[in-house]
């Protein structure tokens, strides 16, 4: 039983790190860069979600749509101002900018909202029967999980199936071959990163849902954990943010109920840097990580 | 006959590096027109440039009379013209009728079926694998692809980069068969190649590309009897 509840928390936190991770990895297999901010991105999410609750006093159902759009928007700014001028540049000056990017939104953000944690109030509003409460299910787990399932199969589908996720793929193979076909190279990894920055709205949502404590830096943990949740399932890949996303929250629940809550981390990355040492590529993974 | 394409005193660099030196040349409809230049003549930045992924420094690039020169590379495809580029480049890892598709991107949806029966026809190989993940096609197989997936645009200018490339002569004389009915069925042609003497027997016109500069041109059954080609280019003595 008590097993079963740890399960629970493992896969629902798995769901947000899989959310977060198809942002990376989108980016990644198309872009062909780390977009460091993206962690970032999901902390104003939240407060963006916030604002609309305690604020403005909107439902859920319209506060959860404008902090979507909110980072839609910041996402695509982020790209165009910071990091298409770098097409041409090296993966190291854009890896740095990505990390000035992520400090430049903590401390934007510190600075709009202070540094002063914010108490979040769940947008999931129904109460589960006493019987399934007893196992360990919550509410917000059930929204997460079942979140993170659409997400899957409607990004899955994108991708596949619309000429825009077709775009995508040809982008993610060969850029120029891609542009001889007459599809715009530029607006291609715009969308990209506004569909990464609209989930990363959801995850935040999702994350202070469950972990009610808002402040500037509560996106650049679970930022981190979700991108070597991409790596460990093989960044550029969809199915394997998932996967990476689910294996990873699983890991770290069963490690902090069962080994230390303080080693629950290091655990969490050496059994990244194991996959890694026995699959270079990750678990369904077609692209090696550049060194960085 | 009316220039198709007009190209004037192109010049193209690469970083500091000066790979077309004033190039010229014409392609007028209904024709096959071949570059044939030795390894690093810049017979691949010469097509490149014509469909927009290298910006030349100077020089015009006139198309149906309109200079295309600053036409960014995702909408020379909708003036009308398509490169099949060297190396193939399709998408390995998209399946035989993806990669069609993607060849019809710029085309609106409702005429990607028609195109896609055309070069089904053309290349009935590819129709039998339409579900196979490109990359595990054959060498020929996917040259055919990429050939079609050019042709998915309904080219008025079909600029091919090396068709023959790693093939065996027998795919060798099949793909410029191909391109003499692609000819025939009104497409005109701008051919890149190594392999010159089968390029000049296609061809209705040629230009010699020497270290980024004409060198010769004119009639390409004359040229093929050329001395200097002869020698330098069809490896006759
Ligand atoms: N990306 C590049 N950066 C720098 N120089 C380049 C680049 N691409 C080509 N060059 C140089 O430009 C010149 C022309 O190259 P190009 O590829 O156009 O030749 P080519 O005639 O197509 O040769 P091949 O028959 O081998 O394909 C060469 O000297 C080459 O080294
Ligand atoms: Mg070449």
């Amino acid at each position: 039983m008590v097993f079963f509840s740890y399960l629970i928390s493992g896969i629902s936190l798995g769901s947000v790190y899989a959310i977060i991770a198809l942002g990376y990895t989108m980016v990644y297999g198309i872009a062909k860069m780390l977009n460091f901010a993206h962690g970032d991105v999901i902390m104003v999410g939240g407060y963006v979600c916030y604002c609309a609750l305690s604020y403005l006093n909107l439902p859920a159902i319209v506060a959860v749509p404008l902090a979507m759009i909110a980072c839609t928007a910041l996402g695509v700014i982020i790209e165009g101002l910071a990091y298409r001028p770098l097409r041409q540049a090296g993966s190291l000056a854009v890896l740095i900018t990505a990390i000035g990017v992520s400090y430049f939104l903590q401390n934007g953000a510190q600075l709009i909202w202070s540094a002063t944690p914010k108490n979040f109030a769940s947008v999931v509003h129904f109460d589960l029967p006493e019987s399934m409460t007893s196992l360990g299910l919550s509410s917000e787990a059930i929204v997460t999980v079942a979140a993170c399932i659409v997400i899957m199969v409607v990004l899955t589908l994108f991708v596949n199936k619309t000429k825009l996720g077709k775009a995508m793929r040809c982008c993610s193979e060969d850029k120029g071959a891609a542009q001889i076909m007459g599809i715009n190279v530029n607006r291609t990894i715009s969308m990209t990163f506004a569909i990464g920055s609209a989930l990363a709205a959801i995850a935040g949502v999702l994350l202070c849902s469950a972990y009610p404590t808002l402040q500037p830096t509560t996106g650049s943990m679970p930022g981190i954990k979700a991108f070597t949740a991409a790596v460990f399932g093989g960044i550029g890949s969809i199915p394997g943010a998932f996967l990476g996303g689910l294996l990873l929250g699983i890991i770290e629940a069963m490690a902090k109920a069962y080994i230390s809550t303080n080693l629950a981390n290091t655990i969490v990355f050496a059994v990244l840097i194991i996959v890694l040492l026995v699959r270079p590529t990750g678990l369904l993974g077609k692209y090696a990580p550049e060194k960085v | 006959m009316s220039n198709l394409l007009k190209v004037d005193n192109l010049h193209v660099y690469y970083g500091s590096i000066h790979a077309i030196k004033g190039v010229s040349f014409e392609v007028n409809e209904g024709e096959v027109v071949t570059l044939i230049g030795a390894n690093g003549a810049g017979k691949s930045t010469t097509l490149n440039t014509v469909a927009g992924l290298l910006k030349p420094k100077q020089g015009t690039i006139e198309f149906e009379g309109k200079n295309i020169v600053g036409v960014p590379a995702h909408k020379t495809v909708s003036h009308g013209m398509a490169l099949c580029p060297e190396g193939r480049r399709i998408f390995l890892q998209m399946t035989v009728q993806e990669n069609l598709e993607m060849g019809g991107y710029s085309r609106p949806n409702s005429e990607i079926e028609s195109s896609m029966a055309d070069v089904y026809q053309r290349f009935p190989r590819l129709k039998e694998r339409y579900k196979q993940i490109a990359g595990t096609l054959s060498g020929g197989e996917q040259q055919m692809l990429a050939m079609g997936r050019a042709l998915m645009s309904k080219p008025k200018l079909l600029m091919l980069d090396e068709p023959s490339m790693g093939l065996a002569p027998i795919l060798v004389e099949q793909i410029f068969d191909i391109v003499k009915e692609l000819n025939h069925s009104g497409v005109t042609i701008l051919l890149v190649e190594q392999n010159a003497r089968m390029a000049l027997s296609v061809a209705h016109r040629a230009y010699v590309l020497e270290t980024g500069t004409i060198s010769m041109s004119g009639d390409a059954h004359e040229l093929a009897e050329d001395d200097r080609v002869r020698k330098a280019y069809l490896g006759e003595s």
